[in-house]
């Protein structure tokens, strides 16, 4: 009996192993070691980026994001002059708010409207392959769109849409005629905007499935049009869960490089146009990095780089815990 | 009275048809761009691909022919270092979450801070290994780039993992531990084992999406002109081409441009096919 027992596998198996308490708390310390990576790495890029942006922090301090140098002689604000050390982030920080709040103006209705068609219109055919079209959108990767961008998108701005947007809404000031090339804030606004789409739609028809059916029920048993149901019963309980989405929309335009780079027009200046050059934090990075003409220029640049990964990381943050307050907490109530 | 009520209904209809036309039509407006972009893609790139393409270095201005072979080859390395770094480091993470840290504080942190880095832009993971490598060996190289690479795809390796391990159900787990297997063999034969297929198309995913990826290559990788396959010398990589090629102001260079974004197109639609395919038989979520 007991050594039929030895013979059989699992026995034999169970001799072989010997004492496992030293392999499973090994393992078990390694797979810590990993996660605790991801720690590890953000540590590691703040860390990094602060050292290394410590020149032009100790020269120009907090002014560095709020002022600029202004030249003695012609009076006008001096930006980013690498040649005589006068660097400020003012007219990348514009850059990047304008740029992002441009693509966020036009995504948003449109994301919103393809997550209601999606989540409570489609035919039940159409639903995986249009959900599977907006995947697509957000596996392009950022350079392609800049390609696109630069060929397509930019000539027809530059032959039909900014003629027109001059014409019309000229007298705003913020459609002036003084560049002919077709780039410029609105170039980058648009390239932006069906970047952040995909992201923004497949979020937002995330937490109206999230949504349960018994409100959409509720609303339809008082009699309301489908409208009324959608507005009622799902956007009016998903509300916070779109924010979110909106927000990492917005996180996303913030940090988008490649696109923005290729058809903003990079120049560090500020107009009240939109079709006028400018340049974003990320683009001034990706633009000047390679070839920076010094250590103070090198460091404004780690320091740009380093505002940069600080808003995108709050912006994230707060996105996220705004969609888990939706599609992780119970059913919200109707108000 | 009755003629109030039935104003009301009719706008009530009306309003109705109005956010239905609405919805659809923003629904075209967004497929649109995509449908232009791939059609465009196609044609221009179809037009443009020959088999010097794939076996060329780029010629020298003016010259006609050439191709990105060198590019397509150091974008080979560059994802193969990425991988040896971002997977066993993404997926022991995603072992974590899902199989030790369950519901613990440190867990609900580390992933919430996955999703956050996740959201980081690759432009300052480029500077930050820049700054990291780059600077202290004195010279680009591709072992900087395949590591800029390989650390953006351990949130999204980890995510997908841990998402797949959640989905395999606890009955395998206690099977395997009453048969007497050490938990480390449990986990990894049985659990891992079970949810490869989800895990796969995970790496797949963030494979994908780094395969893509310019801005963290511009400072590291760097780009060359001709053949290397050195990890401790400037190598080329397909984006990397591209967006030198879009932003030259020669036709023939535009043409590669197209040719390369249709390769690297055609190879990151297989791989999101891929998960969808997968995917559409299981659940997998959190990896947008």
């Amino acid at each position: 009996m007991v050594a039929q027992a030895e013979d059989s596998a699992i026995r034999k198996y169970l001799l072989a192993r010997g004492n496992s308490a030293v392999a499973d708390r090994g393992f078990h310390w390694l797979m810590v070691l990993s996660a605790l990576s991801i720690f590890g790495i953000v540590v590691l890029i703040a860390s990094e980026m602060l050292v290394r942006s410590q020149l032009a922090w100790s020269k120009f301090g907090f002014n560095f994001f709020f002022k600029a140098f202004i030249d003695p002689y012609s009076k006008l604000p001096m930006y980013w002059d690498p040649v005589n050390g006068h660097f400020s982030a003012l007219p990348f920080l514009y850059g990047t708010l304008v740029s992002s709040f441009l693509a966020l103006l036009l995504a948003v209705p449109l994301a919103i409207g393809v997550a209601v068609f999606l989540t409570e219109m489609c035919p039940g055919a159409l639903r995986a392959p249009l959900a599977f079209i907006t995947e697509l959108l957000a596996a392009i990767p950022s350079v392609i769109y800049g390609l696109w961008a630069v060929f397509i998108l930019v000539p027809l701005l530059r032959e039909r849409l900014n003629p027109f947007f001059i014409k019309t809404l000229g007298w705003t000031g913020f459609f002036g005629d003084d560049n002919p090339t077709g780039l410029g804030f609105v170039a980058a606004g648009i390239i932006l905007a069906i970047m952040i789409l995909p992201i923004i739609s497949s979020l937002t028809r995330e937490v109206m499935t999230a949504v349960p059916i018994s409100q959409r029920e509720a609303v339809l048993a008082l009699g309301a049009t489908r409208w009324e149901m959608i507005r009622m019963g799902v956007l009016r309980n998903a509300r916070i869960g779109i924010v979110g989405a909106i927000i990492l929309g917005l996180g996303r335009a913030l940090g988008e490089t490649m696109a923005v780079t290729m058809v903003i027009g990079n120049s560090p200046e500020i107009h009240r146009s939109l079709l006028a050059n400018g340049s974003s934090m990320a683009s001034v990075i990706a633009n000047e990095f390679a070839e920076a003409s010094g250590d103070l220029h090198l460091s404004a640049l780690m320091e740009i780089g380093l505002a940069l990964f600080a808003v995108t990381i709050v912006v994230n943050a707060f996105a996220r815990l705004l969609v888990w307050a939706v599609t992780r907490g119970a059913p919200r109530q109707v108000h | 009275m009755q003629s109030e009520h039935r104003l009301r209904s009719r706008i009530r209809a009306l309003s109705d048809g109005a956010a239905t036309g609405l919805a659809v039509l923003s629904t075209l407006l967004v497929v649109a761009p995509l449908v232009a972009i791939f059609v465009y893609l196609i044609y221009r790139g179809a037009s443009s691909i020959s088999l010097a393409f794939f076996t060329d270095v780029p010629k020298p201005v003016g010259e006609p022919g050439g191709g990105m072979a060198n590019a397509i080859l150091g974008s080979a390395i560059l994802l193969g270092v990425g991988s040896l770094i971002g997977v066993p480091i993404g997926i022991s993470g995603g072992i974590f979450l899902a199989e030790f840290g369950r519901g613990t504080k440190l867990a609900n942190a580390i992933r919430f801070t996955a999703d956050v880095l996740n959201g980081v832009p690759s432009i300052v993971m480029g500077i930050a290994v820049y700054s990291l490598i780059v600077v202290p060996q004195g010279h680009f190289s591709a072992f900087s780039g395949g590591v800029a690479l390989g650390i953006m795809m351990i949130p999204t390796v980890c995510r997908t993992t841990e998402e797949m391990l959640l989905m395999v159900p606890n009955a395998v787990r206690e099977a395997a531990l009453a048969l007497g297997v050490p938990n480390w063999r449990s986990v990894l034969a049985i659990t891992v084992k079970t949810a490869s297929p989800g895990i796969i198309t995970g790496c797949m995913l963030a494979f994908a999406r780094v395969a893509g990826e310019t801005a963290p290559l511009i400072f590291t990788a760097f780009g060359n002109v001709g053949w290397s396959a050195r990890l401790d010398e400037p190598i080329s990589a397909l984006p990397l081409q591209i967006y030198v090629y879009a932003l030259s102001p020669y036709d023939e260079w535009h043409r590669l441009a197209w040719a390369g974004s249709l390769v690297l197109i055609v190879l990151i639609v297989l791989a999101v096919s891929l998960v969808r395919y997968v995917t559409s038989r299981g659940v997998l979520k959190g990896a947008s």
